[in-house]
């Protein structure tokens, strides 16, 4: 937009522009409407007030053709909003292919986000101008939203599943993150910072923090260290599936349903095994509820995504031989 | 009309005594009952209300603690809805108007209507003896698992309180349909009902089917908080969300038990003082019914960031669209009622006319909510604050301040002063826009809501919004003086003060226990100003057998 409006938060992100079109709109919409029944109300009121104590109004009480115009007009202007409002949503609700996934894990009273790199941060995120970003995001414990006002981009954080937002920066700056769900004492301080840098800047900024590494790597550290590798592997006869290209992929399981296996599926599958247990197999595999944490078990996925198909004894091919 | 002169027993009268009020089983003694319970929820959650906005004056957070703060938006918010905004019209001006709009003795269940004051205030009472002991930190809307596992407060008491204040609005809405259904007097038909009592009965059923829901919403939450039993425990199993679902099932349609019966209100209140029949009178009763029904279907727009599906939220956008015409329809009808009538401007004309302009921007901004893309941004913003508190207090207190004060003088037969309550109906107004408006504003740049601390580039639209508060705090303030004032020194009202039409307005003031000497039966249709057999200008009775 060429002038700045009042009363408009900053717009940093490709939808806000797009966010606030909608809003001008409605406002111009409920803005006609209001000014067009506060001048009926007050040109009838002075026009037809009380001339004398005992005067009554008039007899003309009903018309089909006003109820139908007042009826009619207002349907199509709320359908023509609803579809325009649902366009906007449909673009929010999806990231585009070239996305970069970063981590954000929320707890009573912070945010840990994590770079696709392996960078952490705590209520701060570092991301590169003109790259969609994509957030997935998980609680510790109660629920949390994350909301960035100049990105005009808002998801809860919910414990025990992962909720996703993307968006793309067009500027840059330092803008507010908010938790937006109540979420305890200190809700109004569970706040930070997303900060928009250039991208050789984010390169550079990303070389000057430590790190231990990818979180692929740290997650092959922890499948190592908690053994995971002793009944998923490659080999006849193993007690867990293979793991090798399965996610992404449709896993049938033994009670004859079928799911994708995504994000969702993976942290289930570590923390409640036996509520999908892969066709084939016996539900032995133990849980892992409370031995690791979020951003461990968000490890082990990123490893779990890395892992290339293994050829015969993929999943998938596993439990056909098994059926 | 033989008995002109002045009635010497009403149902004021008629008994006296603390037992004759606390064992009273006449509709009217039970609706000033219920004035008493819903005006003291009313000044303690104003009292939390004043507290959250001296608070807010400053950015830092400084007046209380954040623990202090949570609980004060808690108990504002479980105290206004659950205690006066839904049990208030209907309790009070729906107990009394009733059973006389339609011409009765008393409502069907008189025992079960005594019942349900005291279950409401039993409720009440858990839930204050909750607030004595430290209150709670939840949010009127209790989500877990922060409610079930985490809060340290008293979940249990208040959760308790409010399960069982529910029986009461249940008990009261089986009362009415029954009621209306079955004990309408000769004549009276379904289409010459006043809208006061169309509006009264869709809100009848939506507290019949709908309050059960919550009611089981919070016992599963009292449970999951004692004993642990996973239902909305992501980590056993449950799904915190679940509980979003089955509260805004009920809570929902609960924005409709409370701005229904202000409705029914404002109809009459047009009709009035206009003294013209409310305009497409069927399309605003049916509208009432449309409401009740589409109210059930869109409480899904409470979660469209919640990690619902977009298809879910797609659908729950489109209904709740459609939940806005008959609203539409209702402004559109009382608008046009003011064409050709004799529109006089006394104090309950003044909150009618206010309601008509706070419910336009409330219902037009709950267009804004209802609209996904717009949603995202603002939602748990105070943005939602600003829109709820213009159906809410904008709508739902509008509609009762000027009932209470339309029907001030059937209830108490005296007149209260005009000069005060036209000043209270202008501080209101004012007061409350003032307040509510920078809301929305502060909303749309990002504030969120139940933030005990703000960032300081917000703190001019704060200071507003508090200025404002204080401004509506004196406007509600004044009535409880001046009405007070006018049980003993208000002049003496007459059977019409208002020159306007109902059974209500044919009777004593006040009435006398049975309602009427004679019992009525009705021959012309509601508001029949313009009708035939009119022309003494005054206050013509609907014709009478004798």
């Amino acid at each position: 937009m060429p002038f700045k409006i009042p009363f408009m938060p900053e717009q940093a992100s490709s939808m806000a522009g797009e966010v606030d079109a909608l809003t001008l709109y409605l406002v111009a919409m409920a803005s006609f409407f209001t000014v067009l029944v506060a001048a009926m109300v007050i040109y009838f009121a002075i026009r037809y007030r009380r001339r004398s104590p005992d005067e009554v109004g008039g007899s003309f009480d009903n018309s089909a053709l006003l109820e139908i115009t007042w009826t009619v007009i207002p349907v199509l202007i709320v359908l023509f909003t609803f579809v325009w409002g649902a366009r906007v949503a449909f673009r929010l609700y999806r990231p585009p292919a070239d996305a970069v996934q970063y981590y954000v894990t929320g707890k009573q009273w912070m945010w840990k986000t994590q770079h696709p790199t392996g960078q952490r941060e705590i209520n701060e995120l570092h991301v590169p101008l003109g790259q969609p970003v994509k957030l997935l995001m998980t609680s510790e414990d109660v629920i949390h939203s994350f909301f960035v006002p100049a990105f005009r981009v808002k998801a809860d954080v919910l414990p025990g599943r992962y909720t996703s937002l993307w968006f793309t920066p067009t500027k840059t700056g330092r803008f507010h993150l908010f938790c937006a769900e109540y979420c305890g004492a200190e809700h109004s301080r569970m706040i930070g910072w997303v900060t928009v840098m250039e991208p050789e800047e984010y390169q550079a900024w990303l070389a000057s923090v430590p790190t231990q590494g990818s979180p692929t790597a740290a997650g092959e550290r922890l499948f190592a260290q908690l053994a995971c590798h002793t009944c998923h592997q490659d080999a006849a006869g193993a007690k867990g599936p293979a793991l090798g290209g399965l996610y992404g992929r449709p896993v049938a399981l033994a009670d004859g349903r079928t799911v994708l296996a995504d994000e969702s599926y993976l942290r289930e599958s570590i923390l409640n095994p036996a509520a999908k247990v892969v066709a084939g197999y016996e539900a032995v595999m133990p849980s892992f509820q409370g031995q690791v944490s979020e951003e461990g078990i968000l490890e082990l996925i990123n490893y779990v995504k890395s892992l290339p198909a293994g050829g015969s004894a993929s999943v998938a091919a596993a439990s056909e031989g098994a059926l | 009309m033989s008995r002109t002169g002045t009635a010497e027993t009403n149902y004021l009268n008629a008994q006296h005594g603390l037992k004759s009020w606390l064992l009273t089983l006449d509709h009217k003694r039970i609706g000033l009952l219920y004035l008493m319970g819903v005006s003291f929820f009313f000044l303690l959650g104003g009292i939390f209300a004043l507290l959250i906005r001296l608070e807010l004056l400053t950015p830092q957070g400084d007046l209380v603690q954040p623990d202090t703060y949570n609980r004060l938006f808690s108990m504002h918010g479980i105290m206004m809805v659950f205690f006066f905004l839904i049990p208030a019209i209907p309790g009070v001006l729906g107990n009394f108007l009733i059973p006389i709009m339609i011409g009765t003795r008393d409502v069907a269940f008189p025992r079960l209507n005594l019942a349900s004051w005291y279950i409401f205030m039993a409720g009440g009472s858990i839930t204050l003896l909750g607030v004595l002991a430290g209150g709670v930190d939840t949010g009127w809307t209790f989500y877990p698992p922060y409610s079930s596992l985490y809060s340290a407060t008293n979940v249990l008491t208040v959760g308790i309180g409010v399960f069982v204040n529910g029986f009461s609005s249940i008990l009261t809405g089986l009362n009415f349909m029954v009621t209306i259904h079955r004990m309408r007097a000769p004549g009276m038909t379904w289409f010459r009902l006043p809208l006061f009592v169309w509006g009264h009965y869709a809100t009848s059923f939506i507290n019949v089917l709908g309050t059960p829901v919550i009611a089981i919403t919070l016992l599963l939450l009292v449970l999951e908080r004692a004993f642990h039993l996973g239902i909305f425990d992501a980590t056993k199993g449950g799904d915190p969300v679940l509980f979003q679902h089955l509260f805004w099932f009920y809570s929902h349609p609960a924005v409709y038990i409370m701005i229904l019966p202000s409705m029914a209100v404002i109809s009459e209140l047009i009709a009035a003082f206009t003294r013209k029949r409310v305009f497409g009178y069927h399309f605003v009763a049916f509208s009432s019914i449309g409401i009740a029904v589409l109210g059930f279907l869109v409480w899904g727009h409470h979660m469209f960031v919640s990690g619902q599906s977009v298809y879910a939220g797609t659908a729950f956008s489109l209904l709740t669209m459609l939940v806005a015409i008959p609203s539409a329809i209702k402004v559109f009808n009382w608008s046009f009622t003011l064409y050709q009538g004799s529109v006089s401007f006394d104090t309950p004309m003044l909150y009618a006319l206010g309601f008509i302009g706070l419910f336009m921007i409330g219902g037009l901004t709950g267009v804004f909510l209802g609209t996904l893309g717009f949603d995202i941004h603002v939602h748990d913003t105070y943005f939602v604050v600003a829109h709820f508190h213009y159906v809410m207090v904008g709508g739902t207190i509008m509609g009762y301040l000027g009932g209470l004060h339309y029907w001030w003088p059937k209830i108490t037969g005296r007149i209260y002063p005009e000069f005060w309550g036209r000043m209270s109906a202008m501080l209101v107004f004012v007061g409350f826009n003032l307040t509510f408006f920078p809301q929305f504003l502060l909303g749309y740049m990002g504030m969120p809501r139940r933030y005990h601390a703000y960032p300081e580039e917000w703190q001019v639209l704060n200071v507003l919004s508090t200025a404002g508060a204080s401004v509506l705090g004196l406007g509600f303030l004044l009535p409880l003086g001046y009405l007070l004032w006018s049980l003993k020194y208000g002049k003496l009202a007459g059977k019409n003060p208002w020159g306007a039409k109902g059974l209500e307005w044919t009777t004593d003031s006040p009435p006398p226990t049975e309602n009427f000497r004679d019992a009525p039966v009705v021959s012309e249709e509601a508001y029949d100003y313009a009708g035939a057999g009119h022309g003494d200008g005054g206050a013509p009775a609907p014709a009478r057998a004798h």
